[in-house]
């Protein structure tokens, strides 16, 4: 696929027609991700129950390919664990580094067609801001798991 | 078809279309020339030489900071530092002038279009002394008032920093009565030209610049090459920027004299492949003349300008006159961040700046995060101009708005 066909088939309509822009009314945690040389800036926003994803939107600006895998990176998340969000996001950031085998990107189901970015160095960190983000919020949960904070409720 | 397009052997292909020479230009065959041409037949490491080689390489280098001095308009050849960039000369004013004259309580000024490399060594000086910096403010166009000029600069200011030409808006000051108001208060002017130099004719003496410097490869000349110009007075009372070797006269186990300006400031085995390539650069540029190059480059930008025009949802920014852009037009397209407009551009094999362009402090200023921005120079052309703009009135519909 190249560069406009992407655009055109994929991330123009994630970008103009985000199904997950928006704030959440109650999430349980926020995270704000920033690419400072571009100006990419959004805030995730989860609702993490049980160790389960059940709600997640986010909010912000910056340009079409961020905003675009942000908003495909919730499809594929809300209502999986976390530990599968994880996975996910793994995967993801190891297709753009273009370490991912067929059938992990495959499991990526529409995101997939973001591969082509790994071949733009430029706009790697674009295309990566929403799931970092997620990563971050994950490890942190985790280490708040860890410290025994959640098992003194 | 412009003719001297064929010297330039990476423009030969005539599908790419090279709208960022403000970031960095292309090298013409003369100048690749001229380096191979050193690097086969004189090379030896330049300023020790005992032999026949190492003699030639010193008289290659110092002929280029002969050349360079004369490019410029400056009076002396050992006014002339060479270092890697502009960024790296204005490191050193600051490092080496800055933290030995600028005291707690002065005043730097500079100006809010500053390139990045012109503000940051700033800033540490004024951290590092207790100095305080004071910013001049441009009017909505990029231009600045004289009236904001004369009140900004004091008995208090120190340094005045400020770029000939802004590297986003293209717009140039007058740096000539910037220079006399400093000096009128007592104060050095340190002048940015990486994008002035390649331009217009700059001439250090008439300007009245303290410091003067640009990078060889905004001017045709090979990467890491950069000029430093300063007035003998200063350069002489400075402390080196770096030490090392061929720096100096005597070295004890404690101590060091220092070698004469201007290598006290070229610390180590010096770039003189790239003095080579910046020679025979400033000879090609001579050959063009600026007369060429400022007539071409406004009739390119009056053309943009024209061409953008029609096409909608497109904002342009800085001067609504072409020749106050020295060839660089930067604007946005409604919609459509930078970074996606040069992606799209990009699969046509157009090349183009996007971002904050190294100069946050403007952007911030003019209320965008981004911008796009075209720069061309003298090798380029009317169809390139025509195939740009068709390209670009694209972009939206690529983008996924109607047409």
């Amino acid at each position: 696929m190249d560069l406009k066909q992407m655009y055109r088939e994929i991330v123009n309509e994630h970008n103009l027609h985000p199904t997950h822009k928006y704030d959440l009314e109650q999430p349980t945690v926020v995270l704000r991700g920033v690419n400072p040389s571009c100006g990419d800036d959004i805030s995730l926003q989860l609702k993490i129950e049980d160790g389960m994803i059940t709600d997640g939107s986010f909010n912000g600006s910056g340009c079409a390919i961020s905003q675009a895998s942000a908003d495909m990176m919730l499809d594929l998340i809300i209502g999986k664990s976390e530990e599968e969000a994880q996975k996910m996001g793994d995967i993801f950031l190891r297709m753009i580094k273009g370490e991912a085998t067929e059938e992990e990107i495959e499991s990526l189901d529409e995101a997939a067609a973001l591969q082509n970015v790994s071949h733009m160095p430029a706009r790697v960190k674009c295309v990566q801001l929403g799931w970092r983000t997620m990563g971050e919020i994950m490890k942190e949960d985790q280490a708040s798991h860890a410290d025994g904070s959640h098992h003194e409720d | 078809m412009n003719e001297y397009k064929q010297d330039f052997p990476i423009l030969r292909d005539p599908n790419y279309i090279y709208f960022d020479n403000a970031a960095t230009t292309q090298r013409p065959r003369q100048v690749l020339d001229a380096v191979e041409h050193f690097y086969q037949t004189e090379n030896a490491n330049p300023l020790r030489g005992l032999y026949e080689w190492s003699v030639r390489a010193t008289d290659a280098y110092e002929g280029a900071r002969e050349k360079t001095a004369k490019f410029i308009g400056a009076r002396k050849a050992s006014e002339i530092v060479f270092t890697r960039n502009a960024t790296e000369s204005l490191n050193l004013v600051a490092y080496s002038w800055g933290r030995t004259f600028v005291r707690e309580g002065d005043e730097i000024v500079v100006s809010v279009s500053e390139h990045h490399s012109n503000i940051l060594p700033w800033q540490m000086v004024a951290k590092e002394t207790g100095a305080k910096l004071v910013w001049l403010e441009c009017e909505a166009d990029g231009s600045y008032k004289m009236e904001e000029i004369e009140n900004k600069i004091t008995d208090r200011t120190r340094v005045v920093a400020i770029a000939e030409v802004s590297n986003v808006l293209g717009q140039p000051k007058p740096i000539r009565e910037i220079a006399a108001a400093a000096h009128r208060h007592g104060a050095i002017i340190v002048v940015d030209g990486a994008q002035s130099a390649p331009h217009r004719r700059v001439d250090v003496t008439d300007m009245d610049a303290d410091f003067f410097v640009f990078s060889g490869h905004k001017l045709l000349a090979p990467m890491g090459i950069g000029v430093l110009y300063g007035k003998a007075e200063l350069l002489e009372a400075m402390p080196p920027f770096l030490t090392g070797g061929e720096m100096i006269e005597y070295v004890t186990r404690e101590d060091a004299t220092y070698a004469e300006v201007p290598h006290k400031f070229e610390a180590g085995t010096v770039n003189a492949a790239g003095a080579v390539g910046l020679a025979a650069a400033i000879d090609y540029v001579g050959q063009v003349g600026f007369d060429f190059i400022s007539e071409q480059e406004e009739k390119l930008t009056a053309l943009l300008m024209e061409e953008l025009g029609k096409i909608p949802h497109i904002t342009v920014y800085g001067s609504k006159d072409p020749a106050d852009h020295c060839g660089i037009v930067t604007f946005n397209v409604d919609g459509c961040h930078p970074h996606d407009v040069a992606s799209i551009l990009d699969a046509d094999h157009i090349c183009i700046r996007a971002g904050h362009h190294c100069a946050q402090p403007l952007l911030q200023y003019m209320k965008v995060s981004a911008t796009c921005r075209a720069s061309m120079y003298f090798y380029n052309t009317e169809d390139e101009v025509y195939r740009f703009t068709a390209s670009l009135a694209k972009v939206r519909e690529e983008l996924g708005y109607g047409s």
